[in-house]
């Protein structure tokens, strides 16, 4: 049974935001590590790259496979969670938590109305 | 994505669901590519034990007066060489000495062979064997009604005793002995695909799942853990044992694969390349398959990345993964023979970054006898 917080914006593929005021913070879902499993690498953005909606934004590897992981909204990345590098297991172990990706400054902030509430999110995994 | 309905299934299918597996087309095959989680399986062959479905593979008998000579035109490897009961890693070329496939074959009386090939390879091996068949040799496909297990890690044989029990002919290094579980014939090969020691096992499709909860339960007090293709490919590569669709093809021979070993271009049969074998051992290779691995924490390589000295591109990965035993980056690649030397450093491209990786002699891992 996947989790699946109430308070968060999902993406098809798989990514969560935190939206507070203007200020994203993106990670991926609990259902995404567990189908990845194993997360050996996590190659983050640069602080200052902008980036759309949908553009390929880090990429998280685990032993069998290196997927894409595409910003949820438009905007600039303004920080970066450095400890992923030394430790990428912890998106195996506290996707939502400790294990976030980078934080965006959002250019446009309409587009969080169009991603998936946690209840959309579950119909679409299914879980 | 591949409609599951539509994938093949072993006779294991439902046990691997019962014990959780997560399953995946595997060259159209549903298979397990974990259970727990590759890591922890991965780690269970080297420490003690892991079992592992390999029902997707092909199971071929040929027999018949003149089976050896019609097999030592077929295969790259000396047939001769091998006694009754004896078993042999060899390779079936196409006549530009390309690999259709890489495969053992298995003595198994004085006029009866047992060749086990790859599961995406069945079609294509049986029509070219079939192809080159002559009067008199008799062929028979039983990879639809046969299962197997590989049984791997240094705990395999004391699971594989208490399962079969004392009378069990324990076959040694690459032979196979045939013994009965419940009544029921099985094949033991001491042969196997992770570098470690360990048997792989074959019979009747009728006993898959009692014989695997059987050897489960015989096993589990010693840490014997269901594995799936996931860490398969990660212990293979680690031995460096080449993976037929990657680091194998019908554009690479064996001599640019480095298994130059299991070819006989001495003895007398002719099979299909040996000529375009020996005219390229007289001239060299262009090209090598060579290990490499990562010299700094970074992304691991993967099959397709290209590998630079400078601008030149020198080379591209077939294989290549994070190994988990030995925390780096490893992999396997085709690069041009003056960049193939051990010790010679060479940059990974990653995704438009370079990253330095060092060519280091085969395998990553060994294990200790």
């Amino acid at each position: 049974m996947s989790n699946i917080p109430e308070q968060l914006r999902y993406a098809a593929s798989h990514e969560w935001i935190k939206v507070e005021g203007d200020l994203g913070t993106v990670g991926i879902t609990d259902h995404a590590q567990h189908e990845l499993s194993d997360v050996v690498y996590v190659d983050l953005p640069k602080v200052g790259g902008k980036f759309a909606a949908g553009a390929v934004v880090a990429v998280v590897e685990s032993v069998k496979a290196a997927p894409d992981i595409y910003s949820p909204v438009s905007g600039e990345v303004v920080e970066v969670n450095a400890d992923l590098v030394k430790k990428p297991e912890l998106v195996n172990s506290d996707s939502y938590g400790a294990a976030w990706l980078y934080k965006i400054k959002l250019s446009a902030p309409g587009e969080v109305a169009a991603l998936k509430d946690a209840a959309a999110y579950q119909a679409q995994i299914g879980a | 994505m591949s409609d599951p309905a539509a994938l093949k299934k072993t006779a294991l299918f439902e046990a691997h669901q019962k014990l959780g597996a997560r399953l995946v087309d595997f060259g159209g095959w549903n298979m397990p590519v974990q259970y727990a989680g590759i890591l922890e399986e991965h780690k269970a062959v080297r420490e003690a034990a892991g079992v592992f479905d390999i029902s997707h593979m092909g199971e071929f008998f040929v027999s018949g007066a003149n089976a050896k000579l019609f097999l030592n035109g077929l295969l790259t490897n000396d047939v001769d060489k091998l006694g009754v009961s004896q078993g042999q890693y060899t390779l079936m070329l196409n006549e530009e000495a390309g690999v259709i496939d890489d495969l053992i074959l298995y003595r198994l009386h004085d006029g009866e062979s047992l060749l086990v090939v790859n599961a995406a390879k069945i079609e294509e091996d049986r029509a070219w064997i079939k192809k080159n068949l002559p009067e008199g040799i008799n062929f028979f496909d039983k990879s639809d009604s046969n299962s197997a297990l590989a049984l791997q890690g240094p705990k395999a044989l004391e699971i594989a005793r208490k399962l079969l029990g004392a009378g069990w002919p324990e076959p040694k290094r690459n032979e196979i002995t045939a013994y009965a579980w419940n009544c029921q014939p099985v094949l033991a090969a001491r042969t196997g695909y992770t570098g470690e020691d360990g048997v792989e096992l074959f019979f009747g499709n009728e006993i898959a799942e009692p014989f695997l909860s059987a050897l489960l339960e015989a096993g589990r007090p010693l840490g014997l853990k269901p594995c799936g293709l996931g860490a398969r490919d990660t212990l293979r590569l680690e031995a460096c044992l080449p993976l037929n669709g990657n680091d194998l093809s019908s554009k690479r021979t064996p001599l640019e694969a480095g298994l130059g070993g299991f070819v006989s271009l001495t003895k007398e049969a002719v099979f299909p390349g040996k000529e375009v074998l020996q005219k390229q051992k007289e001239n060299g290779v262009n090209e090598k398959l060579v290990a490499f691995r990562q010299k700094e924490k970074g992304p691991p390589p993967r099959p397709h990345y290209r590998l630079f000295v400078g601008e030149q591109q020198v080379g591209e990965v077939t294989s290549g993964a994070p190994s988990p035993t030995l925390g780096y980056g490893i992999g396997l690649a085709y690069v041009e023979v003056d960049y193939a030397e051990p010790g010679t450093t060479l940059e990974l491209e990653v995704r438009g970054a370079r990253v330095p990786v060092e060519v280091v002699k085969k395998p990553f891992y060994k294990r200790a006898v």
